[in-house]
C-alpha cells in the first residue's frame, strides 16, 4: 500500500494523542453521532432492508468465489465497449500504467475523482515523481490535499477539520495551487464552497485527463459506475479527453440488474439519504459525449491474498459506505488517523493488516483495535462480520510468534485500560455475548500469567453503549 | 508471466476448493409503494423537493410559460438546448438567448450560459431521482453540469416508476447514464449541506401531464 503512512506510529500510540485532542474528539463525535442518526431512520424506511443486505451479501460472495470468471468477462466487456484494461498486480505497477498513459497525452496535469484505490497506491505521490500535478476535485479531499493532511474518514476525509481551519487552509494555500482563495473569506460553510467551486472550476474547464475509481463494475454489460454528491465526479468522468479508472478487482458484480440492491443500501448506509445527488455510469467510451479514450487499470495489491484467507475474504465484499467507522466507539476516541491507512475505522482494522500483511507493528496492532462490540456488523450493509474477522486475525498476528504481535496486543490493550469504557468493556461483554469469541484474546495468556491486569471499568458496557450508542 | 496472468492464477489459488456460492436470492421487493399511479406521483414530488429540487405540476398548454417564467426568474439571459427539444417548450421564451449544443461545444462556452433545458430517461419516485440517458432532448452529460441552472422535465406517467428495481429494466446500460437527485450538494464542512458545489445549483423538475 501507500507510502503516505510510513512513520505512523502504530495504532495505540496514535490513538491515544488522538484521544486527549479536544478539537477532533469534538468534530469526530458531532460527525459520527450525526450520520449514524440520519442512517437509521434512512434504512427504517425500507421494510425489506435484510432482504436487501442479504443479497448484496450474496451477490458479492458469488463474484468472489467466481472472480476469475468476472474478470475475464469484465476485460472482455469493457473492450467491446471501447475501453481498453490493464492489470497490475501491485500499487507500484498501477502507478506505472497510470503515469504511462498520463505522459502518452503529453499533458501534466490531471483531476481526479476521490477514490480510496489510488490514495491505497500512492498515486498522486508517484504522479508527482515523474512531474505530473493529480488535482483532488471532492470537496473534503481538497482540503486533505491544501492542508498536506491524510484523510480520516471513508466518505468525509476531512471530517477531524472544523469551518475556521478550513478557512485557514483555504486563505492561506489555494493560492499555490491555482485560483487563490479571497482574503475576506469567512468560515461559513456557503462561502467556503463558493472559494472551492471558483478553484476548481478553472481546473475542471481546461483538464485534458481525469483519474477517477469505481464503486462497482459490472461484467455483463462493461459498465462502471461512481457515486457522488458535489459534481466533480461528473465533471472528471465527462470533460477530459482521457479517462483512467483505477479499481480494485473486488468491485466487480455480475450484471447490472445487481446494481438495483447497491443503488438502495448504498447511499442509505452511506450519507444516509435515499439517493445520493449524482450517479453516473458510463460503458466503454460513446461518440462525442464524455472522454475519446477509457483505461481501466485493474488492481490486485494485496486482495487475492485476503481472498486465499477463508474467513477474512468477506472483507472483500466491502462497499465503503463507512456506516461501520459511524458507530464504532473506537474510531470515535482514536479518529482515523490512528489506523495508519487510508482504510480507517473497523474495515480498516481487518482490511489493511490482510492486504499489507501483519509484518509491521502498526499492522500487527490493528486487529486489537476493536472493543469488539459487534455495532459494525450489525449496521453493515453487506454483512462483513468484522469481529469475527478481528479475532481471526489476532489469531494469525499471535501464531507468528516474537516480540510484534505481544508489543502491539499490550499496547493496544493499555489503551484499552486508559479508556476503559470504549474497549476494555467492550471487550468483556463480547466475550460474554457472542459465542464465536474466544474466552479471552488470543495469546493473552503469555502476558497475563507475568503482568496484573488492570480492574475492570466501573460503569456497565451497556449503560455506556444507551448513552452513547444514538 | 503477465500481471493479468499472474492475478487471475493467484484468483484461482486463492478460491481453489472453497464452498460454492449460489446465485443471490432477490427476496427484496420489487417496489415500496402502491401501484396507485397519482400515489406514485405524489411521492416523486415529496422525495423530489425534500432533496430540495423545485418541483412544478403543468399540464402540456401551461409548459412553455412556466419554462419562460422559470428563466425569468434566474434572470436568464441565455438557455442551452439539445437536439431533439421540442420548439413548443421555448415558445414563450423571449429575450433569452437559445444556444443550441454542438459537438464542439467546449466547456468554458457551456460554463457561460445561465441556464439549461433538457427532458429525462425516466424519474424514480422513492429516491426522488431523474435519470438521463443521453437520448432525445437530453444531450451531452456536460450540458446538464456545467451551467448552474438546470430545468428537467419529465413526461407524467410514462417517465415515472416507482422504484430503483422498476428503473434498472427500463434503462440501458450501454448509454451513458446520470442520476440526479436534487442540486449538487456537500456536506463536507462539519457535516452542513451546501448546494451547488459543482453541478446546477438550482434543480427545477416539472412534472407535466398530458
Ligand atoms: S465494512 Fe460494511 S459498514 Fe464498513 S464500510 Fe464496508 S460495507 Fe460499509
Amino acid at each position: 500500500m501507500s507510502g503516505t503512512f510510513i512513520g505512523m506510529p502504530a495504532f495505540p500510540r496514535a490513538a491515544r494523542a488522538a484521544v486527549h485532542d479536544a478539537t477532533l474528539r469534538g468534530n469526530l463525535r458531532h460527525a459520527t453521532h450525526t450520520i449514524r442518526g440520519k442512517r437509521a431512520q434512512a434504512v427504517a424506511e425500507l421494510a425489506d432492508w435484510q432482504q436487501l443486505r442479504d443479497a448484496g451479501k450474496q451477490i458479492k460472495d458469488h463474484t468472489l468465489r467466481h472472480l476469475d470468471r468476472y474478470l475475464e468477462q469484465l476485460e472482455r466487456s469493457v473492450t467491446a465497449a471501447g475501453g481498453t484494461v490493464h492489470w497490475a498486480a501491485d500499487a507500484e505497477e498501477a502507478n506505472r500504467i497510470v503515469a504511462g498513459l498520463v505522459k502518452a497525452t503529453g499533458e501534466s496535469e490531471v483531476v481526479k475523482v476521490k477514490s480510496m484505490a489510488t490514495q491505497e497506491t500512492g498515486l498522486n505521490e508517484a504522479l508527482a515523481a515523474e512531474g505530473i500535478h493529480a488535482y483532488e476535485t471532492d470537496l473534503a479531499e481538497l482540503i486533505v490535499q491544501l492542508g498536506d493532511d491524510r484523510p480520516s474518514h471513508i466518505l468525509v476525509p476531512a471530517i477531524h477539520r472544523n469551518r475556521a481551519e478550513i478557512r485557514d487552509i483555504f486563505r492561506e494555500r489555494m493560492g499555490r495551487w491555482g485560483r487563490a482563495a479571497p482574503q475576506d473569506l469567512t468560515d461559513e460553510p456557503a462561502d467556503l464552497a463558493e472559494a472551492a467551486r471558483l478553484h476548481l472550476r478553472e481546473k475542471f474547464l481546461r483538464a485534458k485527463v481525469g483519474i477517477s475509481g469505481a464503486n462497482f463494475m459490472v461484467a455483463e454489460t462493461g459498465t462502471l459506475v461512481v457515486f457522488e454528491s458535489e459534481g466533480n465526479g461528473r465533471m472528471c468522468l465527462t470533460l477530459p479527453e482521457t479517462l483512467i479508472s483505477v479499481v480494485g478487482i473486488e468491485k466487480t458484480i455480475p450484471t447490472w440488474r445487481d446494481l438495483e440492491v447497491f443503488l438502495q443500501t448504498l447511499p442509505r448506509s452511506s450519507t444516509a439519504e435515499r439517493m445520493n445527488p449524482y450517479t453516473s455510469t458510463w460503458t466503454g467510451t460513446t461518440d462525442g459525449d464524455g472522454p475519446r479514450s477509457f483505461h481501466l487499470v485493474l488492481l490486485d495489491n494485496g486482495r487475492t491474498d485476503a481472498l486465499a484467507d477463508d474467513v477474512g475474504r468477506q472483507a472483500l465484499r466491502c462497499i465503503r459506505c463507512s456506516a461501520c467507522l459511524n458507530v464504532c466507539p473506537v474510531y470515535e476516541r482514536a479518529g482515523g488517523h490512528a489506523y495508519g491507512s487510508v482504510y480507517p475505522g473497523p474495515i480498516g482494522a481487518i482490511l489493511t493488516p490482510q492486504l499489507r500483511g501483519t509484518t509491521s507493528e502498526i499492522d500487527a496492532s490493528l486487529p486489537y483495535a476493536s472493543s469488539l462490540c459487534g455495532a459494525c456488523y450489525e449496521v453493515c450493509p453487506v454483512a462483513i462480520d468484522i469481529p469475527e474477522v478481528l479475532v481471526h486475525l489476532r489469531e494469525k498476528v499471535a501464531s507468528q510468534g516474537g516480540h510484534l504481535w505481544e508489543k502491539a496486543a499490550m499496547k493496544a490493550a493499555a489503551l484499552a485500560m486508559d479508556h476503559p469504557a470504549a474497549m476494555a468493556a467492550g471487550e468483556r461483554i463480547a466475550s460474554r455475548t457472542r459465542a464465536l469469541h474466544p474466552k479471552r484474546p488470543p495469546g493473552a495468556g503469555a502476558w497475563t500469567d507475568s503482568r496484573d491486569l488492570p480492574d475492570l471499568p466501573a460503569e456497565p458496557f451497556r449503560d455506556w453503549w444507551k448513552k452513547n450508542r444514538t | 508471466m503477465s500481471s493479468r496472468d499472474r492475478i487471475l492464477a493467484r484468483v484461482r489459488a486463492a478460491v481453489d476448493g472453497a464452498p460454492a456460492a449460489p446465485a443471490p436470492t432477490r427476496s427484496y421487493l420489487n417496489s415500496h409503494t402502491p401501484g396507485d399511479p397519482a400515489a406514485v406521483l405524489d411521492l416523486l414530488h415529496h422525495n423530489l423537493a425534500d432533496y430540495r429540487a423545485r418541483v412544478h405540476r403543468t399540464a402540456a398548454a401551461c409548459l412553455a410559460p412556466l419554462v419562460a417564467q422559470l428563466l425569468a426568474a434566474r434572470n436568464a439571459r441565455s438557455v442551452l438546448v439539445p437536439a431533439g427539444l421540442p420548439d413548443t417548450w421555448l415558445a414563450d421564451t423571449h429575450r433569452v438567448r437559445v444556444v443550441e449544443d454542438t459537438e464542439g461545444a467546449t466547456a468554458a462556452q457551456l460554463d457561460a450560459v445561465d441556464s439549461v433545458i433538457t427532458g429525462c430517461a425516466l424519474a424514480i419516485a422513492e429516491t426522488g431521482t431523474i435519470v438521463l440517458d443521453a437520448g432525445t432532448a437530453q444531450g451531452r452529460r456536460r450540458i446538464t453540469l456545467v451551467p448552474d441552472h438546470h430545468i428537467c422535465v419529465v413526461r407524467v406517467p410514462d417517465q415515472v416508476v416507482a422504484s430503483v428495481p422498476q428503473a434498472m429494466g427500463r434503462l440501458d446500460p450501454g448509454r451513458p447514464l446520470t442520476w440526479i437527485s436534487g442540486p449538487s450538494a456537500t456536506s463536507d464542512i462539519e457535516l452542513d449541506r451546501v448546494e451547488g458545489v459543482h453541478g446546477p445549483r438550482t434543480l427545477d423538475v416539472v412534472l407535466l401531464s398530458p
